[in-house]
């Protein structure tokens, strides 16, 4: 592969790329995202290749294993193009109906199309697909269409032409300014504005200064950042290099925690092409800008996150954080300058570079511009990735995108910005997502989860889980966070075990409101916030564990027992047979019931259970 | 030099002064624990927080480690910064009930109840051991290990370590060891003996200086100090 010296290079590279690709020629996209990839794509993905080798087909249909497409719920997913068939649930079975339909005039496999579960109808298309709808996919657009590890798919959608500009086109101060117009603001979750921290930095005179990706995701239930990093690595990297163009950077590091063994591996395969065709390294694209990208892997602490442990983590020391000021764009990695941005703020420059600012702006709300990325979770119908524009209501988000609660529940709550976000309660289901919104509301953006809860969560519990997490990921160096943590949890599982007092709730936030004001990282004055929150939004909820001993929502195992309604049980054994610890008694035919001495109340005899006789109360 | 601005005090400070030499400078009083003018600022104790002012903001922030700078508006005992130390010095007191520095900490403060189970842990873990021992004895025999709830101070690997040479620097600056308080109350954990009722006064001992002032249990006890006193820190019979 020839060194690209110019931007002449590029382009001629690209129209190359774009020529080689027959825009009518079938292609198959499978999602191999790491949500698929468990759901079984690899196998279809080997299916696919037997049957179109089977059919011939293999020169006439290109066949793509891609990054995630972000409808996990109904994985594995594919597209096949130009058509932008949307296929769902795909087994490997299907592969030779699949490759049929290709050579049969392209008619679509009915019954691998989506059911849109209001109307019944099969939906063809995947801009037609409600969960798809009522997004703007501006980060991850690209997911469906192109191979992660082949750069000339990421340069035949248009990629690398914001490098090209910046570096051709226009000056540094003018990038810097761009960003700024834009209204991009970090997307790691504090939501500090990139342009600022880019201009604090630029001023700073000592030099070497270096540019940081943070890709230690580490919340919970949260796959935002790794599924960009395996779908569209090389925007990542494009965003750097125009930041290293901008804000006069030679080095830079990327931090990807361990547990992405795929994101690394997609991201290694991504810095290797980009070096080979010159885009990285000596001079790019004979602009005279030097610029590399190491790769550095976290050792499994959430901790990490917060941007000055992770300088630490990369430096080779414990990662634990330093006080701030100094910031790390005035004195981070080494003690440079150092300007650290999250996955999806680094994705977002190349956006703006070429669309231009306005165009940026254009989307979101006063305080909060472009595209924000949530995985949405929890009790929730569509489960995946979605990425819409700031400002879009909970309402939209659960309801059009996420296709409301399963089973008919009603919704509780919804937890947003991973573990140390607060609830939202269903009464402010108009709340409108954008960052001041959500701070005003108690809780926060976050990197962007979003758990959704439905009635048969408890919200102390709910609590006490994220407050054993934090607990638990807490560095320990800042006295408030290690010990009040501990404290709260303690307090928390009290209650839960029906052993707390009213005493207990004042405390709790008394606790809460010091660990917020008191400590010394982002982690610790964020952690207090599930039970601030939860203390705000559903304190009868509390009551009812402390006065009544009684938990509502019928979780906490110490407030509950199971017994059997002896009218309505036919003594059909099921329960008998699922009991784990023989706490269920009694003949066959005849009423059973429970020794409650034995029973660990796990439910599992409420799951089998036809008649609905077994009751918790 | 930077100005800034402190209690409404201004002062004029040299660059590279943090904030809490800067209020020290003006004779105010910021509690701490980890911290020491000999050590480089770590700011984990938490309890030397100060309320900085920035337009319609302000945070607490640790004065330790905060570089004084232009225009820097700071609170010292703000009600926000009282708060915050007295339920911070209530988690103290409840960890590490049976340090003299803590109990008299929390009776300077104004913390009048414990509402946590006492844990008597011996170890506050503010790293002045960890950094006298690299930065001042140039060892670096000790430092921390595990993370969080777990995170102690230990040798690396084993209970001995080859580089240490027995100084005892670690228990000389230790702020929790140094000084055992017997006088903890079972129900409310707190002791304030000492402190309020039992000073180190000049008539009891002979070559002592009394450095409280003003003397609470001088002035106002009296004729009742006898009963006052402590029995753990009883004084020998004063001579008439």
């Amino acid at each position: 592969m020839p060194r690209l010296q110019s931007l002449e290079d590029l382009e001629a590279r690209r129209a190359a790329c774009v020529g080689a690709r027959d825009p009518a020629k079938p292609c198959l996209a499978l999602c191999a995202g790491s949500g698929c990839t468990a759901s079984g794509a690899p196998e279809v993905l080997e299916a696919l290749r037997e049957s179109l080798k089977r059919a011939g087909l293999e020169e006439t249909v290109e066949l793509k294993s891609t990054g995630c497409h972000g409808f996990c719920e109904k994985g594995p997913v594919m597209l096949t193009w130009p058509e932008g068939t949307f296929y769902n649930q795909v087994a490997a079975r299907d592969a030779k109906e699949i490759v049929a339909s290709v050579s049969n005039g392209r008619r679509p496999v009915e019954r691998l199309l989506y059911r849109d579960p209001t109307s019944g109808e099969r939906v063809q298309r995947e801009e037609d697909v409600p969960f798809y709808r009522f997004q703007q996919r501006v980060l991850f657009g690209n997911n469906g269409r192109i191979d992660p590890k082949n750069i000339d798919d990421y340069l035949g959608v248009g990629g690398y032409a914001a490098l090209g500009k910046a570096l051709t086109g226009s000056t540094p101060e003018q990038v810097v300014d761009w960003v700024k117009r834009a209204g991009l603001r970090g997307r790691g979750g504090a939501g500090f504005p990139t342009g600022k921290k880019w201009e604090v930095m630029r001023a700073q005179p000592a030099t070497p200064k270096y540019l940081i990706c943070n890709a230690d995701e580490g919340d919970p239930g949260a796959f935002m950042d790794r599924s960009l990093l395996e779908g569209n690595p090389h925007s990542v990297i494009e965003g750097m290099i125009i930041g290293a163009f901008a804000l006069g950077a030679r080095e830079g590091y990327i931090y990807v925690r361990a547990e992405y063994p795929l994101a690394v591996e997609h991201f290694r395969v991504a810095l290797a092409q980009a070096e080979e065709c010159g885009l990285l390294g000596e001079s790019i694209l004979g602009s005279g800008l030097d610029f590399r990208i190491r790769l550095v892997q976290g050792a499994g602490a959430f901790v990490c996150g917060e941007e000055t442990a992770l300088i630490a983590s990369i430096e080779g020391h414990v990662g634990e954080p330093l006080p701030r000021p100094p910031f790390p764009a005035q004195k981070g990695l080494w003690g440079k300058p150092t300007v650290i941005n999250n996955v999806k703020t680094w994705a977002s420059v190349p956006v703006i570079v070429n669309r231009g600012p306005e165009w940026y702006a254009a989307i979101g709300t006063t305080g909060s511009k472009g595209t924000m990325v949530f995985s949405l979770v929890g009790k929730i119908n569509n489960t995946g990735l979605v990425e819409v524009p700031m400002g879009i209501t909970l309402r939209e988000m659960i309801y059009k995108i996420g296709g409301g609660i399963p089973n008919g529940r009603a919704l509780k709550a919804v937890q947003i910005g991973g573990p140390s976000g607060g609830c939202i309660p269903a009464s402010l289901i108009d709340l409108p997502i954008d960052y001041e919104a959500l701070t005003e509301a108690g809780s926060m953006m976050g990197s962007g989860g979003m758990v959704v809860m439905d009635e048969t969560n408890c919200m102390v519990d709910v609590a006490r889980y994220f407050m054993e997490f934090l607990e638990e990921e807490s560095c320990g160096k800042c006295f408030p966070c290690r010990k009040g943590t501990q404290r709260m949890r303690e307090i928390l599982t009290r209650i839960s075990q029906g052993q707390g007092a009213e005493d207990d709730l004042k405390l709790l936030e008394d606790l809460g409101w010091m660990v917020r004001e008191t400590s010394l990282c982002g982690l610790g004055q964020t952690a207090p916030n599930p039970v601030l929150t939860t203390l705000r939004y559903f304190r009868d909820e509390y009551l009812a564990h402390v006065r009544e001993r009684r938990c509502p929502a019928k979780v906490c195992k110490q407030l509950i027992t199971y017994s059997i309604e002896p009218t309505l049980c036919d003594g059909c054994h099921a329960c008998v047979h699922v009991c784990t610890t023989e706490a269920i008694l009694g003949e066959k035919k005849a009423a059973h019931t429970i020794d409650a001495a034995k029973c660990i109340k796990c439910g599992a005899c409420l799951e089998v259970c036809q008649p609905k006789a077994v009751l918790v109360t | 030099m930077p100005k800034l601005t402190i209690n409404g005090i201004e002062v004029e400070v040299e660059r590279g002064t943090t904030v809490l030499e800067a209020a020290r400078f003006l004779g105010l009083p910021i509690p701490t624990l980890c911290h020491d003018d000999g050590l480089t600022p770590y700011g984990a104790c938490r309890l030397c927080l100060v309320e900085v002012t920035n337009g319609p903001r302000s945070k607490l922030q640790a004065a330790c480690t905060l570089p004084a700078d232009d225009g820097l508006v700071v609170q010292t005992h703000s009600a926000r910064v009282e708060r915050a130390r007295q339920l911070l010095l209530e988690l103290y007191v409840a960890t590490t009930p049976q340090s003299k520095t803590i109990q008299d900490l929390a009776s300077r403060y104004g913390v009048t109840r414990v509402r946590l189970t006492p844990e008597f842990e011996d170890c506050i873990q503010c790293g002045k051991c960890v950094r006298i021992c690299r930065e001042q004895m140039m060892a670096g025999a000790i430092g921390f290990a595990y993370r969080g709830n777990r995170r102690k101070v230990m040798a690396p690997f084993r209970p001995q370590s080859d580089i240490c040479r027995q100084c005892g620097a670690c228990m000389y600056i230790c702020p929790v060891c140094e000084l055992r308080c017997h006088g903890a109350e079972a129900e409310t954990t707190l002791c304030s003996g000492c402190l309020n009722f039992a000073p180190a006064c000049l008539d009891y001992h002979d070559h002592a200086m009394c450095f409280l002032d003003p003397c609470v249990a001088c002035e106002l006890a009296g004729p009742l100090r006898q009963d006052l006193v402590w029995p753990a820190v009883k004084p020998p019979e004063s001579p008439k």
